[in-house]
């Protein structure tokens, strides 16, 4: 390929992206007729129902968080220690999430979960908010799983635990002390991409109406002109820290890596 | 699987029942919020009001407007996953072989990561504040040469609207994916190619092209199902009117429009149908092209 084909293709594409980001940053800043101004996120930032529904994603992504890490986590580990023979089966139970459309998924919770069946979970706030954190995990759970498995082939899983269990350590010394702090990076860079979808998720909080950050900028959007651009901004420098803090743990562990 | 009662008396000794105990918590998790809602569903789609069997509610689904959404899903799945993968590898094919700076390379990886999550509301927002009626580019283009998209047709709560937006995720995903695929071409085969005379469009036809083709036809499967399944972007973009297969089953599950609860598990059992699919073929052929990537 010649050199000058590359650099027009290349430089189109970014075109393409730039544009759109260009464009939802001019407009988040058109509120005020005639100049530039930064109204529209001072109305974003000075309705309450913003810091609501804020607050309540980033506390359901710190929920899935430590669910996707209390069940992966020991899952990966196990698997790695004693049944490598289950790989290939708890492999695919980790894949299927990318193949069943969350809207499907959340359709069966529910019709599964409502207020007569066996787990009446859709019939209380709190019972949804588990539901919720429950349906975020399984969106997470492909990158959670693959991110900590990777993490564990990189040490000595065998050699860690029975030097551990000659010291005396039970299974769960072992793992909260053990096998979590050597897999942090891995467990750390699969938060991070955790946050970054919980965040902006609509879907499945929409269809379980819970107030979360992606609904409320849905129902922004059809109701305003400045604000949701605004909104666009934010959650795009949400996803952008999210992958910046991905990238910068794992350089740092490259970085320690590379000293022992 | 032998279940007579001698079984566990034969296995315990190898300590087999016990170890397969720890993957209890996370085969209860699976159980009950990925397999247990999908079974209804599926199971949903082949029952009638009365709990009987029937194959009823999946000849219901040949209606107009339900052919209408899925022929629209597929088309619109379609469109973007070739331009996607189109796009994406001539971008990933610049960088690679195309002698631009390394330089590039690593901020255009992490650009495409963030860039294949930015989906769902805030792009829709993104393409609204660029294309829509006011939107920058449509203004510049209005003001300084005096062309009005509109006038010409163009309205971006269209077919081609979703998909100019749609190819925001899905040609970041393909430079993930394909980037190390391309990384695996061997210099020594471009240069046996060479030294027997392989013109460069030759290789490129014989040699490289058959080799990445099972990794480029995979990566076109994950990106149909990707955008077959997303709801969220054309929800912000369109609302509720636009008729494609996840907009229609939303409505549905918000306030039964089809008026059958069976037939919405139909609708979404027609869903998994077509992701399964598509994501079966993607990792059947991912697994033929590692071959190669040793």
């Amino acid at each position: 390929m010649s050199r000058l084909v590359a650099w027009a293709i290349f430089l189109l594409g970014c075109l393409y992206f730039l544009l759109p980001l260009l464009g939802m940053g001019e407009f988040s800043l058109r509120m005020r007729r005639g100049e530039y101004s930064l109204d529209a996120y001072r109305v974003v930032f000075a309705d309450p129902r913003f810091w609501e529904t804020f607050g309540y994603s980033l506390g359901l992504a710190a929920a899935t968080i430590v669910m996707g890490v209390v069940l992966v986590v020991p899952t990966a580990y196990w698997v790695r220690l004693k049944l490598p023979q289950a790989r290939p089966f708890v492999e695919f139970v980790t894949l299927l999430p990318l193949v069943i459309p969350a809207i499907v998924v959340v359709f069966g919770y529910i019709r599964l979960y409502n207020t007569s069946s066996f787990l009446p979970l859709t019939g209380s706030a709190l019972g949804t908010d588990i539901l919720l954190t429950m349906g975020y995990t399984t969106l997470a759970l492909p990158y959670m799983y693959r991110s900590v498995d990777t993490g564990l082939r990189t040490i000595d899983v065998t050699t860690l635990t029975e030097a551990a269990q000659s010291l005396g350590a039970g299974w769960f010394t072992i793992l909260a002390r053990i096998i979590l702090p050597n897999v942090m990076v891995a467990v750390l860079s699969g938060a991070f991409l955790t946050l970054a979808i919980v965040m902006g998720e609509f879907t499945m909080a929409a269809l379980l109406n819970r107030p979360a950050f992606g609904p409320y900028m849905q129902l922004l959007g059809a109701n305003r002109a400045y604000e949701p651009p605004a909104l666009a901004v934010i959650a795009f420098a949400i996803t952008w820290g999210c992958m910046g803090l991905m990238q910068l743990v794992t350089r740092f562990s490259k970085h320690e890596r590379a000293k022992a | 699987m032998p279940t007579a009662p001698k079984g566990p008396r034969l296995r315990l000794p190898a300590g087999l029942p016990v170890a397969w105990l720890g993957l209890l918590p996370f085969a209860a998790f699976a159980v009950l919020f990925l397999i247990l809602p999908t079974m209804k569903i599926v199971l949903g789609a082949f029952q009638a009001p009365d709990g009987s069997f029937t194959f009823q509610n999946l000849l219901d689904l040949n209606t107009d407007s339900i052919r209408s959404a899925y022929w629209t899903s597929i088309k619109l799945s379609f469109m973007t996953a070739l331009l996607g993968c189109a796009i994406g590898f001539g971008m990933a094919a610049a960088v690679v072989f195309g002698g631009l700076p390394k330089a590039i390379r690593g901020p255009l990886l992490t650009f495409s990561g963030v860039a294949s999550n930015f989906a769902g509301v805030p792009l829709a927002f993104a393409f609204i504040a660029t294309l829509g009626p006011v939107g920058l580019i449509t203004l510049w283009l209005r003001n300084e040469f005096g062309i009005n998209l509109r006038a010409l047709g163009f309205n971006l709560l269209s077919y081609w609207g979703l998909v100019i937006t749609y190819l925001f995720f899905q040609i970041p995903l393909m430079i993930l994916i394909i980037t190390p695929a391309l990384d695996g071409l061997k210099k020594e085969w471009r240069e046996a190619a060479a030294v027997l005379g392989a013109t460069g469009a030759q290789y490129w036809r014989m040699v490289a092209l058959p080799i990445l083709f099972p990794s480029l036809l995979g990566t076109f499967a994950l990106l149909f199902a990707n955008a077959f399944g997303a709801v969220a972007t054309a929800f912000a973009l369109t609302g509720p009117q636009l008729n494609i297969v996840p907009i229609k089953l939303f409505a549905q599950i918000r306030g039964d429009v089809l008026g059958n609860p069976n037939l919405g598990y139909a609708l979404a059992f027609g869903m998994i149908v077509i992701t399964a699919l598509a994501n079966f073929l993607y990792i059947w052929l991912r697994l033929r092209s590692e071959r190669w990537m040793k």
